[in-house]
């Protein structure tokens, strides 16, 4: 570390150097346990290095030792702000090494549970941006309709957080149709009126603009080189969707935008996020209107588990049962790496199989990584009280970052 | 075989593997196309060289993850594998290179910034060294930890663990200790998965003849070993010697209807 030690003009002639802070690991606005160390001058940030890793668990290690099936409920613990968008790029991968056919209901149900957890993500995050740069009444407003969508993911799977619910080959139950109605009255009648409603607290409002405009302006460049993705490159003005530049399960037959922003600031960044929630909104009615009937799961006896009605009927599919819950399925050798828009930028993963019925390797990509590493670079030269808006607009999880 | 999966449907491959192979010929030692996925294996002193190739000439901008995985059983037991995309081509492909514990694969820190932590990730988890890369500490275990947690040699339950102590007041490192066994179950069908010995099996070799009736004439045939025999003979704090040998008197004689002896 250089101490940069000077005789400043305003202080008499006496000696001022830099000094070092720890920014966490248990800080409020640092979103989870994040450490940094930072070096100031005065108030200005000369450097920042993140501490990572106080959330490490090893679950690419565990996940080494699950089946295929037992694995799938960690990456609800991932991101655990998102976790439905986490399950999806898992049950992509196995999809894509089994190369298994899945009924179109359930690639709908899939869209709209992936789109609606993009929502009470946004939700949660833009809430905690705006409560980390000094407004509280907004947080409290969406915080509500986070707990909305809560609801509807326990109506439909059970667990408010950690579903479960996307499963190789499907999902994991059909939900009621009544639900789906519920969602569409939900965005029609409640939704918009209090988004809306919290927004116009914050989207003009001068300290907020005060607090985030021209604050981490990243180059197009620098967002690409950096790895950056999600809000954070569509925020430096690239159009760049995995929805819809990748599609996967029926994004090619959803009508949306990319919003994008102009200044690749953190206020864009705030921005991006807020009309991705007007377009998230638009698939999920989209796919109330177009969802079909039928299966919710593929017909493929030995990746996804028979009906009750039908094991107590055939030998054949209380065999199949009970090895898929004991043995699981055995997935053909090769690697791939799949990677779904998840709300926070790229999340992907590189999944080796040895042709046996638990993953040989499965590397989790975090957003997190390159969006925290680039805090360094993003920070220079800006005031302390800057990185908790620059960290916000980041929107980390430490779940997902340490793995 | 047709495709029928869901997953993310990029650029068309077809072409790619000719087309990228010719500009990195000179290092490349493999290319396949597998699950609908690209992956060149180079010569790991080459990466650097390569990936640059791939970044300047052939419009592979974004270097999304570093992924490291070990087989023990090749000599270079390690894999580093480089998942690059390309934004304006709408492609994604993998380019890897092998190495063992001690040789070092050159760093791209030089090509994308954020390859050093990525970078940093595999050295933490797997003990592979990037030359070149000025900041190689460790960035997700313990400060202080030692090993390398993802080599499947290293155990799941670690060999550390800690605890704050009351007495001490701080927080403590100790000795894994297990109130259980580690429970891992194998599932695996012995018909047809597993290639490994079930327990017991290993028993079959040297098997006892059938033909020779067993018989415990002697000590020695029990195949109790020595240590028992040894017990047996003087006896054990449970089992005293003199317990072992009972003296019938005519007393305790009873004739088969019932009525004693005498």
């Amino acid at each position: 570390m250089t101490m940069q030690i000077e005789e400043s003009p305003t202080t008499d002639g006496e000696v001022i150097s830099n000094y070092t802070i720890n920014f966490g690991p248990q800080h409020p606005a640092a979103h989870g346990v994040l450490r940094m160390v930072m070096e100031l001058d005065g108030e200005v940030i000369e450097r920042i290095d993140p501490h990572i890793g106080l959330l490490h668990r090893g679950t690419e290690k565990l996940i080494e030792q699950k089946t295929y099936l037992q694995a799938l409920p960690y990456f609800d613990r991932l991101d655990y702000c998102s976790p439905l968008c986490q399950e999806h790029s898992y049950v992509l991968a196995i999809e894509k090494l089994l190369n298994l056919e899945v009924p179109e209901r359930a690639q709908f149900l899939r869209v709209l549970f992936a789109e609606l957890t993009r929502i009470s993500n946004h939700m949660l995050n833009m809430g905690a941006h705006v409560l980390d740069v000094g407004a509280f009444t907004p947080n409290l407003w969406i915080m509500d309709l986070r707990e909305d969508c809560m609801n509807f993911f326990e109506r439909a799977s059970g667990a408010r957080m950690h579903s479960a619910w996307f499963r190789p080959g499907g999902v994991h139950q059909d939900v009621p149709e009544k639900l789906l109605v519920d969602i569409g009255d939900w965005l029609d009648n409640r939704f918009f009126q209090l988004f809306d409603d919290a927004m116009s607290l914050v989207m003009d409002n001068r300290i907020f603009k005060q607090r985030n405009v021209d604050i981490a302006v990243v180059s197009r460049d620098d967002a690409v080189a950096w790895g950056f993705s999600g809000p954070m490159i569509r925020a430096a003005g690239i159009p760049w969707d995995l929805r819809k530049s990748q599609p996967y399960d029926v994004y090619d037959r959803m009508e949306f935008d990319i919003p994008v922003g102009t200044n690749s600031d953190c206020y864009d960044r705030f921005m991006v996020r807020v009309q991705e929630i007007r377009e998230s909104a638009k698939i999920i009615k989209q796919c109330i209107a177009q969802m079909p009937s039928g299966p919710i799961a593929s017909d493929d006896g030995k990746v996804s588990p028979p009906k009750r009605g039908e094991m107590k009927q055939s030998m054949e599919s209380l065999i199949h049962h009970f090895k898929l819950y004991t043995e699981g399925f055995h997935v053909p050798e090769g690697e791939v790496y799949v990677a779904t828009e998840s709300p926070k930028g790229e999340f992907g993963v590189y999944l080796v199989s040895d042709g046996s019925n638990k993953p040989y390797r499965c590397k989790i990509r975090p957003t997190a990584f390159s969006h925290l590493q680039a805090m360094d670079f993003m920070s220079k030269g800006h005031m302390l009280p800057d990185a908790t808006a620059i960290l916000g607009a980041i929107d980390v999880v430490f779940g997902e970052c340490d793995r | 075989m047709a495709v029928v999966h869901s997953a993310p449907k990029f650029a068309s491959n077809d072409g790619v593997i000719a087309e990228l192979s010719e500009s990195i010929s000179v290092w490349l030692i493999s290319a396949q196309e597998k699950h609908g996925e690209i992956i060149f294996t180079v010569q790991r002193d080459a990466i650097e060289d390569v990936l640059r190739i791939l970044r300047d000439d052939h419009k592979y901008q974004q270097m999304m993850e570093i992924a490291g995985a070990d087989y023990p059983e090749r000599a270079e037991r390690f894999e580093v594998v480089y998942m690059l995309l390309s934004l304006t081509k709408n492609h994604r492909i993998m380019v890897k290179c092998s190495t063992d514990e001690s040789t070092p694969v050159p760093t791209v820190t030089t090509l994308w910034p954020n390859a050093g932590w990525l970078e940093r990730e595999v050295f933490d988890m797997y003990g592979v060294t990037f030359a070149g890369n000025k900041d190689l500490r460790r960035i997700l275990t313990d400060y202080g930890f030692e090993g390398h947690p993802f080599r499947k040699d290293f155990p799941m339950t670690g060999y550390t663990e800690l605890r704050y102590s009351e007495e001490e007041k701080r927080v403590v490192y100790e000795p894994v200790e297990l109130p259980q066994d580690m429970r891992t179950f194998d599932f695996l069908s012995p018909w047809e998965g597993s290639d490994y010995v079930l327990p017991g099996d290993e028993k079959a070799e040297g098997a006892p003849d059938a033909d020779k009736p067993k018989v415990t004439e002697e000590p020695a045939d029990t195949d109790a070993g020595e240590e028992a025999e040894e017990l047996a003979a003087h006896g054990t704090e449970a089992v005293p010697p003199n317990m072992v040998e009972v003296e019938i008197t005519g007393d305790d004689i009873v004739d088969e209807d019932g009525k004693g002896a005498a």
